[in-house]
This record gives C-alpha cells, structure tokens and sequence, in this order.
C-alpha cells in the first residue's frame, strides 16, 4: 500500500449540519502531513471519517482511496484489514485506547494474532519485541500490567506499538502528545520520528500546537471551521502564511514563543 | 513525594515552578492550598505557620486549575459558582455578593449574561475564565494557578495569558504558575523554580534559569521545548531531543 | 427535557397511588366481608368477583395496591437512606475502612435479598413494619455500592477541591456539590429499587412470610388463587397484572430520570 487519499471528504450530521467540507489530501509512504487546526476546527473528525469510526449519527461522503481503491463506505471487513495493516491511529487518551481489565501484553498481542496469525510463544516474543521497539524499558514488567499500573508516557508507547504491531503502511497520530509533559512529549516525539523513518511510513500527524506539528511534519493542512484553507511545505508556511487563518495562528504561535525564544540561548 | 523544599513568593510577582511528570509539583501545589499537612517542615504566610489560619489562607491565595471542565460543578448557574468563595468565606451575600460576582465575571471578560447559565454552555476557554473569575471573586494577593492554559488550543492559551498578566498588573496580584509548558513560564514569571524528584535543583530569575540551564534536569526541559523554526534562531537539529 | 418513558411510568406508578390513596378512604366492601358467595364471577354485586373466601377481589387488590406501595415506599426510604449515608461513609473514609466496606458491600449483595428479608423476619415475626425493615435492609447495600462509587468520583473532582479552597465546609461540599451531583444516579436506583422491592414483599406474601390480614397483599392473593386458577382465572390475572404494571411503571420512571437527567451530563462534551 503507498497511497492515502482523502477527496472532498465532507462529513454531515443527521440534522445536515456540515461540519466537515471538502477536504482533500494525498498522503504517500514517507509523507508527513501535519493537520493542524483550533478545537472544532474538524481535525478529529477528519481521522475519523478516514478510518470509518464517525459517530453514529455522522456520515461522511467524498471519497477516501487507499492505493486507489475506496474505503470510505467500504463494508466493515474490508474496513478491518485496512485498520491494522493498511493505517493505524494512536488516540490523544491512550487510557481510553486501552483495555482498563486486560493486561497489556495481552493487549498487544491482540492485532498480532488478528493480522499476523501468531500464536503462544511466537505472539509473546513478538509482543516483547514490539515493546522494545517503543523503546520501553523492561518490556516484560509492562506485559504484564494493567493499563492503570503505568505512566501516561508507557501508556501512549503501549498504544503506539499496539497499531506498529501489524506494520501499518500509514500512521495516522491524533495529538498523541497533547496530554504530556515536556519532556515526555520531546521523546515521544522522536520516537515517532525514528520509527516512521525506519519502516517508510506515510504520517498523518494531527496537533494544536504549531511548533509540534512543524517538528514532525514535511507539510502541514490547515483547518479551519470544517475546511481546509491552506497547506504546503512546512517551511513555507511558517515563513509565509497566505491565509488570512493561518497568518493569525502563526502569529499566535510565534507570540506565545516569543518569550521564551527570547530567553534561550 | 517532597523532601526539603523551600521557596519564598513575592508579592506582586510571578513565580513558577516547574519540572517534569512525578516531580513533585502536585503535592507542592496542595501544601500550599492548606489540603495537605507537611510531615516536617512548614508553609509560612506573611511570615507565620498555616497551622489554625486556614481562613487567612483562603482569603489569600485562591487556585485556577488545568482542566475546565472539572474545576465547575455542572449542576450549578456560574453565579454561585462564582460567588461561592463570597459565601463561604462570609465575605458578602445578596445583592452585594450579587455586584462581586458581576464585577468577576467582567474583570475576566465574560458578558453579563454568563451568570445565569450553566458551565456546560460554555467553550473551555471560556470556563477557564469562569474558573480565574472564582478565584478573583474574593479579592486574593496570590493566584495559584496550576497548568492553567495546558487545556486550550494556541489562540485561547494567550488571550488567558494576556487576561493573567492583566489580573496581576491591574490587581497587584501574586501569580505562582505550576506549568510544564515553558513558553507559558517564560511569558507570565520573572522567576522559575525547577524541582526534580521532590528536591528544588535550581532557581533564580527565569531567563536565567531557562536561558543558562545549569542542572541536568533544567537542560533536559529546556532541551525538550518544541521549537518554531524560522524564528531567527539556530535551525533546530535531532541533537535537540 | 420531555421524556416518554418518565411520563409513562408516572401514569402507571400514578395509577396505583391513586388506587392505594382511595383504598384509604373507601373501598367497596369491608376487606373481612365474607358475606358475598365464594368465587363469585364479577357481576353488578362484585365488579371483579370474589375470591374463595367470598371476599370482595376489587377491595382485596386496592388493599394490596396500600400495602404494596406502604412497604416498597417505606422500603427504599429506608434503604436509600441508609444506602446513601453507607456510600457516603464510604466515599470519605480513609483507605483500607473503604477496602472493608467495599469488600462487606459486595458480600451483602451477593446474598439473596429474600433470603436476607426472611431471616429478618423470622427473627421478628410478620408485620407490615418487619416486611420494611426487611426489604429495605437487604436493599441497604444495593443502593450503598454505586453511591459510594458517585462519592468518589465527585469528590475526585476540581470543583470539589475549588470549594475547600473556597472555605466550604465538608458539610457543605456534600449538600451543595456531591448530593447535586450524584442524586440522578441515585434517583434512577432508587426507582429500580421500588419496582424490586414491591416484588419482594409480593414473594416474601407468596411464602406467607408477609404482613397478616386485615393486609391484604397482591403476594398473597396470587398463593391463595392458586388452587383455583381454572375455576377462577381473574383471581390470579388481576393482582399479578396490577404488579406487573407497578414495576414497570417503576422502571419505567428510571429510564425517564436517566433520560431527564443526562443532556446536563452530556454538557462536558
């Protein structure tokens, strides 16, 4: 699988309020698109109109294409081969990814059998190795713990490793960081930087906070109320912003730094 | 948690205090909101033991928390919640607590009509005011303000901050900010205290502390900060992380 | 703020109040009025008949609409009241009395009610106050164990710790912010509990464990047309569909305080 496409992906709820318009994008293996927006600018939305989770009582219309073949409205298992192996999601709340009663190696080992058909002391290798990869130090304690037993930081590299498990083509992160603290966030960060890197994933990276998504992102899709208003290379739009919308969030952005940037050396 | 804190606060200043996840900031927090007793050791108002003064205390210092939406009773119309610390504290009822509560709401830049409705009708930015309008309400010397702008997206996080830096201009209030996020630090706090594993390691001025990090930890937060690139500064490089 | 089903259930849980509260001021017969023929289809004399002891059915099942709302009223009263005050310990106390009363909880829960209301019974012989005593002890720990999990939840809340900064006392904080808070799911418990409860006191008659005559009880009345149910099958329908009615009225009045009460909680999102 080496392309992702979004085309005029709109999203209506069942009164027919718009609250997705015409979004588009092309996301290739080794892409990194940053989505960028305020709150209810449409950006979950967006994720989850792509891998057909919407709320009941939303439906999206457009055309979502995975290597050219639609997978929006496509029936649920088709759906769930292209979850898994074609694009995972790692959710801003780890807590609410993860089973609260179920060990997380277990957990792990989930799609491992689902989409591998590994079995006993293969799935258990694989799940440790899976850990490892996430760079969790002492795999085995948290095989076996309940979510609840570690920190926020292990709890979003055990969501991580849970959608790498199947080797997706694309990885799809919904501010992923957003509920951590600095430091924790800075690793994570650079763990999603080297893993996407080593397999050649396509990124969709979704944040509110502008220097996030420029840390990660290649190109970045701005947001704004439902409709894309602009997108282009990072760099580019930092420098020179053409929407009115985004001018305002990079300024905003720049004002909030501001001090800091002033401070550091 | 803590062991041998100490720190003074300075009235009409702002002062932070940060670190990262596990540092001890939480129990920092509620030491000095009275909710929690040190085993040694003491919190000091004005210069006297908290011991037996929990009403001074409250008259003093009032917190703004991270999230906006467990910090409002959901069951209550922003009048009362804003108006609670007027009640409980026996500051003023009827029509005078009524005027108080009126005067938050306005010093915080919500409309009038916000008092009679009910904390779900609003956006988090906006119940974030509500909650800066509560602490306000009763006329405190410090704002205890922990992770206050965390919640909010970009936009939201500096009209709160510009509102702060008002509050403290306009009211010579004291602002003591818990914060991981160090942007937020250096905008509102001429000093920074860092704790690390419950111990201050370092402190002192924050364009000091932040702008020649001499503790491992301090670098290691300050190593952390996402950058915007284009900023007229160094290009940022992996080395960074 | 309109919801169906809260509506229905009040016209049915409406409908048995009414015809317990005139039960209290008349009823067509007096309820030891043998004087009527055993088993007596309904007719102009009897609209609904009499049972075997030549008691009017109409006056026997008003009756047990009084008894069966008195003791599933009185019921959740008690065990809502001692319920709440046990989730209430539960909520505040400190960490291993909460383990052992969560563990105790569980154990009382897990015992059957009717079994528990029996020893209570036996050890106190049937009245009208015995059956409540029973009934709403054994529904002690039912209402106990989710409030104390509301208690938690709402005292882990920041608006819980704003209001002490505030200077609100404890006292305070649970009248003002944690009953607030938790009565809606406390409300639509203790409207299951009534529908449970008046089915408890109906089995605990059915066993002849309940109050005694001049009570008249539907549970009761359902053991006695027992014997009869191919002679006289409007003996064993009437009572058995007036409990039926009742306890769906009940939940019924559930679902629509659940359903009231939600769009506040769905506010957070």
């Amino acid at each position: 699988m080496r392309l992702l496409e979004a085309e005029n992906l709109t999203v209506r709820t069942a009164d027919g309020r718009e609250l997705l318009q015409d979004v588009s994008f092309r996301l290739a293996r080794g892409d990194r698109l940053g989505l960028i927006g305020e709150s209810g600018a449409g950006k979950s939305l967006t994720v989850l109109a792509v891998v057909g989770l919407l709320p009941a009582g939303m439906a999206a219309s457009g055309r979502v294409l995975l290597d050219g073949e639609p997978i929006l409205g496509a029936p649920e298992r088709v759906l769930n081969t292209v979850r898994g192996r074609g694009i995972a999601v790692v959710f801003q709340d780890p807590l609410a990814a993860l089973d609260p009663l179920m060990r997380v190696g277990a957990q792990v080992a989930e799609p491992l059998r689902r989409h591998r058909g590994l079995r006993g002391a293969a799935a258990r290798r694989a799940v440790l190795e899976a850990l490892a990869e996430v760079r969790l130090s002492d795999p085995d304690r948290i095989a076996r713990s309940y979510p609840h037993e570690i920190s926020g930081g292990q709890r979003q590299r055990v969501a991580m490793a849970m959608a790498l498990a199947c080797e997706p083509a694309f990885l799809i992160a919904d501010e992923p960081t957003a509920a951590l603290d600095g430091t924790v966030q800075a690793e994570m960060l650079a763990l999603l930087d080297r893993l996407v890197t080593a397999r050649g994933m396509g990124l969709l990276f979704v944040g509110h906070d502008l220097a996030v998504v420029a840390r990660i992102s290649h190109r970045i899709l701005v947001l704004e109320g439902g409709r894309a208003v602009e997108e282009g290379e990072v760099g580019d739009v930092l420098r020179a912003p053409s929407h009115p919308h985004t001018r305002d969030l990079v300024s905003a952005a720049r004002r909030l730094h501001g001090a800091l940037e002033r401070m550091l050396p | 948690m803590l062991s041998e804190v100490s720190f003074e606060v300075t009235a009409g200043r702002g002062l932070a205090l940060v670190g990262e996840s596990g540092a001890g900031k939480t129990t920092l927090v509620r030491l000095m909101l009275g909710l929690l007793r040190p085993r040694t050791g003491q919190v000091l108002l004005d210069g006297l033991p908290l011991r037996g003064r929990m009403r001074a205390l409250r008259h003093a210092v009032q917190p703004v928390f991270q999230d906006p939406y467990s910090s409002l009773d959901p069951r209550r119309r922003v009048d009362r919640i804003v108006g609670e610390p007027l009640r409980s504290l026996g500051i003023a009822r009827g029509a005078t607590a009524t005027a108080m509560v009126e005067e938050a709401l306005r010093t915080v830049g919500l409309p009038p009509d916000a008092a009679r409705r009910y904390p779900h009708e609003f956006s988090g930015g906006q119940r974030q005011r509500i909650a800066i309008a509560r602490a306000i309400a009763a006329s405190p010397r410090v704002l205890l303000a922990d992770e206050p702008v965390s919640a909010l997206d970009t936009a939201t996080r500096l009209r709160l901050l510009d509102l702060l830096a008002d509050l403290r201009e306009s009211r010579r209030l004291t602002v003591v900010l818990v914060s991981h996020d160090l942007a937020v630090v250096a905008a509102l706090c001429e000093e920074t205290v860092v704790l690390d594993r419950g111990r201050v390691v370092e402190r002192g001025s924050t364009a000091e502390v932040l702008g020649s990090p001499r503790h491992p930890c301090t670098r290691r937060l300050v190593a952390a900060v996402p950058r915007l690139p284009g900023a007229a500064n160094r290009p940022q490089t992996r080395s960074d992380l | 703020m309109r919801s169906r089903a809260l509506v229905a259930g009040c016209v049915l849980l409406g409908g048995v109040v009414a015809i317990a509260l005139v039960s209290a001021l008349w009823t067509p017969y007096d309820p030891g009025d043998t004087s009527g023929g055993r088993l007596e289809p309904p007719g102009p004399e009897h609209w609904l008949g009499t049972d075997r002891l030549g008691r009017d059915l109409l006056t026997q099942l008003m009756i047990g609409a009084r008894v069966a709302l008195s003791i599933g009223a009185g019921a959740v009263a008690l065990g809502g009241a001692l319920g709440l005050l046990a989730g209430l310990a539960a909520g505040f106390a400190v960490r291993w009395l909460d383990d052992v009363m969560a563990v105790a909880l569980d154990v009382l829960i897990a015992f059957p009610t009717l079994l528990l209301a029996m020893l209570v019974i036996a050890a106190r012989r049937g009245s009208l106050l015995s059956a409540v005593t029973a009934i709403g002890l054994a529904m002690t720990a039912v209402v106990a164990r989710p409030a104390r999990q509301q208690v938690k939840r709402v005292l882990a809340q920041d608006y819980v710790t704003a209001a002490r900064t505030s200077g609100t006392s404890w006292p305070g904080i649970v009248a003002g912010h944690v009953l607030p808070n938790i009565w809606p799911a406390l409300a639509v418990n203790l409207a299951l509990q009534l529908g449970r409860a008046v089915l408890a006191e109906a089995g605990l008659s059915y066993l002849g464990l309940g109050p005694p005559p001049p009570n008249a009880s539907w549970g009761h009345m359902l053991r006695e047309a027992q014997t009869t149910v191919l002679v006289a099958p409007g003996d064993v329908v009437a009572p058995g569909l007036l409990l039926v009615l009742l306890v769906i009225g009940a939940n019924l009045v559930a679902d629509g305080v659940r359903e009231v009460a939600d769009p506040l909680l769905r506010g957070r999102w």
